[in-house]
């Protein structure tokens, strides 16, 4: 009996947090105004997270790591602009998705060489080729936007597949390969052990470092993928179209639950963190606060966040 | 110094002078080569202008410098300055009064300190991650504060502060110099200096050997937020308007003016002085890419890589000679 309950307390002791936030935002906004509760508008919100949830699955990994990824923003706007310049270039769009990948990849691998190869502090490393990436994006399109994308990158935002949009069933798909990798695979109990017990990987003979850099390149590569997926929203790049979206993705990881000291990760609850920061972007939208205040909501969410996980791992 | 003496051995303190002097000499053949690129360099204009920016680099750094000293981080020090500068401006504009406006400012600098100096020494949050919320919450708070408006046109009594002479140097200059000395003096000379020193070098032993390590902590972050005021007022005082866009920027630059300093991440050596020769390299280096008219675009891919050629430096050697 005892047995059980030290074993269901941990998953108790999360859900309620990232649950409750939820369910008081969607209470809240639905009595704040009409128009929140709506097919329409939950469909808008889920096809809104769809960028947000390529992110914030590989930050879950990395922050269970006890890293963190701060350029991801940063890559998503240049592997964007490389996308936009590429098919604008060639009018391929496959080379174009291709060439958004590699920017993306690259950054990703680099960003792993430089915390498990030559050992920078995570968060100092990601600051690094956050500026990088940033300078590459506003020096190459000289601060304007790459315009004149074909419809076919178009139609990945706005199409459907068996009566789904694409972006939904892109988003679905993601949540169940990362599930699948972090769950049911050799390498998704590595990740857990890089964070909480590197020791016992390398013991174990796996190798750690590598391991490590996988962790990072997917990360870039997923702002690859979330790079088409803004490009066609958008139908353009922009060099500061994703300045602060590795914001929304580290916020969703701390709302849902994921520790940045511990190694423990949840992914389902980095899921329902994506879902609370959309429907909080959305219903503030709906009540007509600026982005600004958005944007000081979501950073007041994080600390609450990490002042609730701190006060709950405290002996 | 007699305590000093005993807690740094002899040979670490000889490699601390040797390092200073390769960062000096650094800064010494970026000005010659730049001397030689560009003949704008040499002029007195351009050389008051490189003196005024690394004075700010430097104080919006120093504060950091302490607190990277103790291991920690704060990525809040741009959108402090935002805020700091957006209020202080309104401050001044409502109340006409300079000191009013220098003691919001500061104020408002060391309060969002004392915020991070909580969440990092009591409730144990990584200072990276509670620096980054909060830098969010400032930034978010700074552009709906101000709604796009921009507040411009202060009092001379003001004005002088970041953009007056006195003996022909920048003022900013004189304020650099006079925290300088406290900074080096406090880091140094004080009990509670070293007391951050061995906090960087090893919380726990600092811990178990009686020192109040939350104290300190708050004290520090404490420090490098009224610092980060104290810079927004300069700014404010130079340029004559605020944006809710004035501090956005200034994080990258300031972090990599204590890296190239020489002040290592994983805390317990570097040092003031050392942050003041790094402000200098980082700023000669912008200065030279504005003068040869190099994109301003390319400013943060440079200040990124000379942060990632810092800290792998610094990291690499670390490795090599334990």
């Amino acid at each position: 009996m005892s047995q059980i309950r030290t074993a269901a307390l941990p998953a108790l002791a999360r859900v309620p947090g990232v649950a409750i936030v939820l369910v008081a935002l969607l209470v809240g906004f639905s009595l704040a105004g009409p128009r929140f509760l709506t097919p329409a508008n939950i469909a808008n919100i889920l096809m809104q997270s769809t960028v947000l949830i390529l992110l914030a699955l590989p930050m879950t990994l990395i922050i269970m790591t006890e890293g963190l990824d701060l350029s991801m923003g940063a890559v998503l706007t240049l592997a964007s602009i490389a996308l936009a310049m590429t098919v604008v270039a060639t009018g391929s769009p496959a080379l174009g998705f291709l060439a958004g990948l590699a920017v993306g990849l690259g950054f990703g691998l680099a960003n792993g060489a430089l915390v498990a190869l030559i050992g920078i502090p995570p968060f100092i490393a990601t600051l690094g080729t956050l500026g990088i990436a940033q300078g590459l994006a506003l020096a190459v399109t000289d601060g304007q936007s790459v315009v004149g994308i074909p419809p076919s990158i178009e139609r990945v935002y706005s199409g459907t597949l068996f009566a789904v949009p694409i972006p939904i069933i892109i988003g679905a798909a993601a949540y169940a390969l990362g599930h699948l990798l972090l769950y049911h695979t050799r390498f998704g109990a590595a990740v857990f052990a890089l964070g909480g017990n590197r020791e016992a990987l390398r013991l174990a003979g796996a190798s750690d470092r590598a391991m490590l850099i996988v962790v990072y390149a997917v990360g870039g590569l997923m702002a690859g993928f979330g790079a088409l997926l803004m490009t066609a929203r958008m139908n353009s790049a922009h060099p500061t179209a994703g300045i602060g979206l590795e914001f929304d993705a580290i916020a969703a990881v701390a709302v849902g639950g994921t520790s940045f000291e511990r190694g423990n990760g949840w992914l389902f609850g980095t899921l329902l963190g994506v879902v609370a920061v959309g429907v909080l972007r959305n219903g503030l939208n709906l009540l007509a606060v600026p982005s600004s205040a958005q944007v000081a909501c979501i950073g007041a969410l994080v600390i609450l966040a990490l002042f609730i996980d701190a006060l709950r791992s405290r002996p | 110094m007699s305590q000093m003496a005993e807690t740094r051995p002899r040979l670490a303190l000889s490699r601390d002078v040797l390092q200073a002097f390769y960062r000096l000499l650094a800064a010494a053949l970026l000005c010659a080569a730049l001397a030689l690129a560009s003949d704008a360099f040499l002029t007195l204009g351009n050389i008051l202008n490189v003196l005024r920016q690394t004075a700010l680099l430097f104080l919006m750094a120093s504060g950091l410098t302490l607190v990277i000293l103790t291991a920690g981080l704060d990525l809040s020090v741009g959108a402090n300055i935002g805020l700091s500068a957006c209020l202080a401006a309104s401050v001044i504009q409502a109340t006409g009064s300079a000191g009013l406006g220098v003691a919001t400012g500061i104020g408002c600098g060391a309060l969002i300190g004392i915020c991070n100096g909580a969440l990092v020494a009591w409730l144990r949050i990584p200072s990276f991650i509670a620096t980054y919320g909060m830098m969010w919450m400032l930034t978010g708070v700074t552009y709906y504060y101000m709604a796009g408006e921009t507040i411009h046109g202060f009092p001379p009594s003001f004005r002088q502060f970041g953009s007056g002479y006195l003996l022909g140097v920048p003022i900013p200059v004189y304020v650099m110099v006079l925290f300088l000395g406290i900074g080096t003096l406090f880091a140094q000379r004080t009990i509670w200096g070293q007391q951050i020193y061995a906090l960087g070098a090893n919380p726990e032993a600092t811990r178990l050997s009686g020192v109040p390590v939350e104290r300190r902590l708050l004290l520090v972050y404490t420090f490098s937020g009224a610092m980060a005021g104290l810079a927004s007022l300069i700014i404010l005082a130079r340029i004559n308007s605020a944006q809710g866009d004035i501090g956005e920027e200034l994080t990258l630059p300031a972090i990599a003016a204590v890296l190239i300093g020489g002040t290592s991440l994983f805390g317990g050596s570097g040092s003031v002085s050392g942050t003041l020769i790094g402000a200098l390299i980082l700023t000669l280096v912008l200065n030279g890419m504005n003068l040869l008219q190099i994109n301003a675009s390319w400013q943060p891919l440079a200040t990124g890589l000379i942060i990632l050629l810092a800290v792998g430096i610094d990291t690499i050697t670390r490795r090599t000679a334990p």
